[in-house]
């Protein structure tokens, strides 16, 4: 490969700012200056669709509607563990404007035993929704129930009825967090432990660790399950046809959702076509469609019709995915001086019927220890399947680790923030912490304890880590027109996020245009394949190829320019919707005008993500460095009844270069938010006695409204590491992940009594300080 | 949901000629004939969506002329129509005036749209909110069924004091300020009768009938709710509770309505809501305020004395405390 050495800045404005140099690949562009030398590029834009948005004009899953389309409702199951004995349609199919039921069956042609409430059983499309629902309601189902159990630490004794009596495979939903192959090790519902993750196994020696150690730390901290509210519920369209499969869908992965159904029906990929324009929310449990996807799929076979299938609010609670719970044991041991000595930890969670509840890497990473070891076990328990979550497996982790932290500060008399300063090695967090401190005005932190009276205060702070992912596989396409247009193309969905919009800007950037004035195509497997928008790996993996590619369409316009003023290509740059050339000011043309002389009707360049500069961590794509974030966060709690009020919360983070501020600020405010909400509200409430989530609705399963939401003062930290041709890493993962401890640490401040479990709700609060039992 | 036919009443009698049956006379049956009022329809809508009722005819009362009036004078006191709305009620003057406890539970239950939908004559004639009761796949007493599923289950929102066999409570908030001040309902009947009685016999404990709430019958119709004109004197103060500050369900409220006669109580109401199946008087509570001078003591031991009989379930115990703080607050917010 043709290479050429590059400066980029690298570091910290206003820190440690500096140069590098990069041997990078010979096609990709010169290195950005930093963001204030830039037009489009770190600045705030308006999202290129807010138009469409705020009108209804935006057609979102839900909004499809084909001609003939039917809709289709999924029967879910009552009971939470039977063998089906015998399901009986009869009925169903007679009542009028039915098309087709489908039963779900094994391979084997055999009905799949029921291990969760809302597990689907079969389904059915008709003309309308009602008809779909009316017929749903009769179908008999004739179960033959067995014993079950729900509550984890039950599910862990050796005479709890098995979820499964085989081992299981984790979902592609999981997360990547603990278990993955629950292998043979699994003892009743117990698997694991896992003792390793992409960051290593254990290291040291614990034992010699806590021996060195003059102060230790040994707790249990207990977070709840959150089931999955995004405002559009999981849903998909589909449209199959004898040429292939059309498919709309409320996915984070368009390219995910098309290869797990050609996957499933055995169908070449390019018959399958996904399309997801617009989404009405995701937070880790919509790359698959499993089990509505397929289901509808062949509702459509059956019928020869495209076919509507949106899960209800109740079924998204069930069956649609959440964060498993943790029960997260830590002893960490520090000297005098304040140096960690070891960290050794253990977790159980359940993910339900899934895997993939581990909650270790933050242990694991966020502070220098050179001893550790971890065992995370999954339990399985008869209940609607845990899938990737907002940061999986790190938000459970942090509420641990960051109030233990906590509680060393406390013990070593040391202020909490000034601790993390003496044992945190990562210097983008110093930064944060810095100017997140002076923003929040750290200073007015005392111990616990010193709030009195009803009405008590109190600040906390909690940080977090979170790795930089790329997605090799990604691609753009970006086209320019004789008649003026500069397009860009990719796979990529928009989850919310905003990736229509900082595409467009660094489009426009290359060109010397305005945002608004590129045109955005994603969401559709028609265009290169890209990411699904997950791990927060969509900017990191996508800006760069979408500069590349303008890039490389940019030259091709030049070099015809070129030829015409009689020189060379890399004396001619765009700027302000005009070509110039660099030393002569008598050459210039209009972008426009120059599109128009072009000798083709259009101009093609397409990009793949390259390898980062100075290569990655590991081979598939874990870039160096981490993504860095402190919050800081003050309450109210009120001893008389309990209530905790979040006041405020300053959200420090570092995201590589920023594209667009607004967009950055938009993804904080609603990881805070999110935070928030699992912090003191959300809860998964599982009758044990029957098997029911009894709140899967929005009334009691409860979720942070207008009033529940504190001040939020984001800091956006820029940081260059100089690893692609744009810097950028995507926000919206640690935005969520230091806010639940950072409430915790609050509230420990203001009444001196440490809350081990969340949801912290006035129940938790006020047993606390009334010394109840239960 | 069911379909169903709709019926706009055009009259009381229209009314009370059209329907057959209450919507507690159908929970859980599948009767195919039923017929029954609605008046704003927020209660009736969540019991249709999840399958509890599934009634054939909606006889729609919400448009009736003449019953969404509030009327105040010296004499009568206040009137409210069974139609008038919680938003109504939560605005209008006199009763911010002469019973400011009616007016904010009013003005805090639920959320704006539903205060706009909502009636009086609904919202205390809705059904209780406990899960259990609100799953279609949990057959409790309340349903018909043959036990209480909260009793050992998941009861953190449920009944602290009378929780023998039901230990659902009872979901309208604005009923607690009803029951301190005393309030009467007006009903009439099919044959055109009327009858006046106070609000503490409107409600059904489950011990009595675990299968309905109220006294109200298939061919009876709420068109009013009586206040009497306060005593001089009269100070009053509310208090809810949820877990959540925007739209929440109360985990305890508490409404006090009290006499006083310069810094003496002469007589005091104090009434919870979710804290038993039916909203209570605490005649305890009120026994220690009478005659006394209101202090911080004499309102400690008064709430004290409303949660002596409390008797917790597994993840309640904290509603003990929490009425203790609420009550003692309301008695010197009132005084």
């Amino acid at each position: 490969m043709d290479t050429r050495k590059e400066k980029f800045p690298y570091g910290i404005p206003d820190h440690n700012l500096t140069e590098i140099e990069r041997e990078i690949p010979a096609d990709e562009p010169p290195a950005w200056p930093v963001n204030d030398q830039l037009q489009e590029v770190g600045k705030r834009r308006i999202r290129v669709d807010a138009r469409a948005k705020v009108t209804g004009e935006a057609k979102y899953t839900s909004d499809i509607r084909l001609p003939g389309m039917l809709y289709a409702k999924i029967l879910t199951a009552k009971v939470p563990h039977a063998s089906i004995r015998n399901i009986n349609t009869q009925e169903a199919e007679k009542l009028p404007g039915v098309h087709a039921v489908h039963i779900l069956r094994n391979e084997d042609n055999s009905y799949p035993d029921v291990k969760y409430v809302g597990q689907p059983v079969a389904a059915v499309a008709a003309d309308s929704l009602d008809i779909a629902r009316q017929a749903t309601r009769m179908i008999q189902v004739d179960y033959l129930e067995k014993p079950f159990v729900i509550d984890v630490e039950q599910a862990m004794k050796p005479e709890a009825p098995l979820v499964f009596d085989a081992p299981i495979a984790r979902q592609a939903d999981g997360g990547d967090v603990g278990v993955v192959h629950d292998g043979s090790k699994g003892q009743g519902n117990l698997r694991g432990p896992s003792t390793s993750s992409f960051f290593g196994g254990p290291r040291g020696d614990l034992e010699a660790g806590f021996s060195q150690a003059d102060v230790i730390v040994e707790q249990t901290y207990r977070t709840q399950v959150q089931t999955h509210v995004p405002l559009e519920t999981h849903g998909v369209v589909i449209d199959w046809k004898p040429e292939g499969m059309t498919v709309y869908a409320s996915t984070q992965s368009t390219k995910d959702v098309r290869d797990e159904l050609a996957d499933y029906f055995d169908l070449p990929k390019s018959r399958v076509r996904v399309i997801c324009e617009f989404m009405g929310g995701g937070f880790g449990a919509k790359h698959s469609t499993s089990p509505y996807g397929p289901v509808a799929a062949i509702l459509s076979q059956k019928t020869g019709r495209p076919v509507w299938l949106m899960l209800e609010r109740k079924e998204e609670h069930l069956m649609a995915g959440n964060r498993p719970n943790s029960i997260h044991y830590l002893k960490i041991g520090a000297k005098k001086d304040g140096m960690l000595t070891a960290i050794q930890q253990r977790s159980h969670g359940t993910a339900g019927v899934a895997l993939g509840a581990g909650v270790g890497r933050v242990a694991q990473i966020l502070y220098e220890c050179p001893n550790f070891a971890t065992e995370q076990y999954d339990v399985l328990t008869f209940a609607g399947p845990g899938a990737a979550w907002r940061a999986p497996g790190n938000v459970q982790g942090a509420f641990g680790v960051e109030q233990a932290i906590d509680e060393l500060a406390e013990k070593l008399n040391l202020n909490p923030l000034a601790y993390r300063d003496k044992i945190d090695q990562s210097e983008v967090r110093k930064v944060l912490r810095q100017r997140g401190a002076k923003q929040f005005d750290w200073s007015r932190w005392k111990p616990a304890g010193s709030s009195t009276g009803t009405i008590r205060k109190g600040l906390g702070v909690a940080q977090s880590t979170w790795p930089r992912f790329v997605d090799l596989d990604s691609t753009v396409e970006v086209k320019i027109y004789r008649d003026g247009a500069v397009e860009v193309r990719s796979g990529v969905q928009d989850i919310g996020t905003g990736t229509k919009t900082i595409m467009a800007q660094i489009v426009a950037e290359e060109f010397g245009l305005k945002t608004a004035d590129v045109i955005v195509r994603i969401g559709d497997t028609i265009f290169p394949d890209a990411p699904g928008s997950g791990g927060s790996k969509v900017t990191g993996s996508i800006t760069p190829p979408t500069r590349n590619a303008a890039y490389k369409a940019k030259m091709e316009l030049f070099k015809q320019i070129a030829q015409q003023w009689q020189t060379d290509a890399t004396k001619l740059v765009a700027s302000n919707g005009m070509i110039l050339h660099k030393d002569d000011a008598s050459k210039k043309v209009s972008l426009k005008e120059a599109l128009q002389r072009m000798r083709t009707g259009q101009i093609t360049a397409s990009a793949s993500r390259s390898d980062d500069y100075g290569g990655f961590a590991q081979p598939w794509g874990l870039a160096h460095g981490h993504l860095g974030s402190v919050q800081f966060a003050e309450v109210t709690v009120n001893t008389d009844t309990g209530m905790v009020k979040v006041d405020r919360i300053v959200a420090a983070h570092s995201c590589g270069r920023p594209i667009n501020l607004t967009q950055i600020e938009s993804q904080i405010n609603g990881g805070v938010i999110q935070g928030v909400s699992y912090a003191l509200y959300e809860d998964r409430v599982m009758d044990e006695a029957t098997g029911h989530m009894m709140n899967p609705d929005v009334d009691r399963y409860q979720i942070a409204y207008s009033m529940e939401i504190p001040a939020i003062e984001p800091i956006i930290v820029e940081e260059y590491p100089a690893l692609s041709s744009t810097d950028a890493y995507g926000i919206g993962e640690p935005a969520n992940i230091a806010t639940a401890a950072a409430v915790a640490n609050a509230v420990y401040n203001a009444i001196g009594m440490r809350m081990y479990e969340i949801p912290i709700t006035p129940a938790r609060i006020l047993k606390a300080l009334n010394h109840l039992d239960q | 949901m069911n379909n169903f036919s709709w019926y706009n009443a055009k009259s009381i009698e229209d009314a009370l000629t059209q329907v057959n049956s209450t919507a507690s006379n159908e929970i859980y049956r599948q009767t195919e004939k039923a017929a029954i009022l609605k008046a704003g329809g927020t209660d009736l809508l969540d019991l249709m969506k999840e399958g509890l009722l599934q009634p054939k005819t909606i006889v729609n009362i919400r448009e009736l002329p003449g019953l969404d009036k509030i009327e105040f004078s010296n004499n009568d006191g206040l009137r409210v129509g069974a139609n008038s709305t919680l938003a109504e009620i939560a605005a209008h003057e006199d009763i911010r005036k002469h019973y400011i406890a009616f007016a904010q539970a009013a003005g805090d239950a639920a959320t704006p749209q539903l205060r706009n939908m909502a009636t009086i004559g609904g919202n205390i004639a809705q059904r209780t909110r406990c899960w259990y009761f609100r799953s279609y796949d949990h057959p409790c007493f309340r349903k018909g069924g043959d036990r209480c599923f909260a009793k050992n289950g998941e009861n953190e929102n449920h009944a602290i004091l009378n929780n023998g066999s039901c230990v659902s409570v009872h979901a309208s908030s604005v009923s607690t300020a009803l029951m301190a001040y005393d309030a009467r309902v007006v009903i009439v009947n099919s044959k055109n009768e009327t009858k006046e009685i106070p609000i503490a016999d409107f409600f059904v404990a489950p011990g009595e009938d675990p299968l309905r709430e109220t006294i109200l019958e298939a061919d009876e119709i709420i068109t009013h709710i009586r206040l009497a004109k306060p005593a001089s004197g009269t100070k009053a103060a509310y208090i809810k509770q949820g877990a959540r500050e925007s739209h929440d369900w109360s985990i305890a409220d508490v409404a006090v309505v009290l006499e006083m006669n310069g810094k003496t109580c002469k007589r005091a109401a104090i009434a919870l809501g979710a804290a038993s199946p039916v909203p209570l008087r605490s005649m305890r509570a009120e026994g220690a305020l009478a005659g006394n001078q209101i202090t911080h003591e004499i309102a400690l031991e008064a709430a004290t004395l409303a949660m002596e009989r409390a008797r917790p379930l597994a993840k309640n115990g904290y509603k003990v405390p929490l009425f203790i703080n609420l009550i003692q607050e309301a008695i010197l917010n009132a005084s």
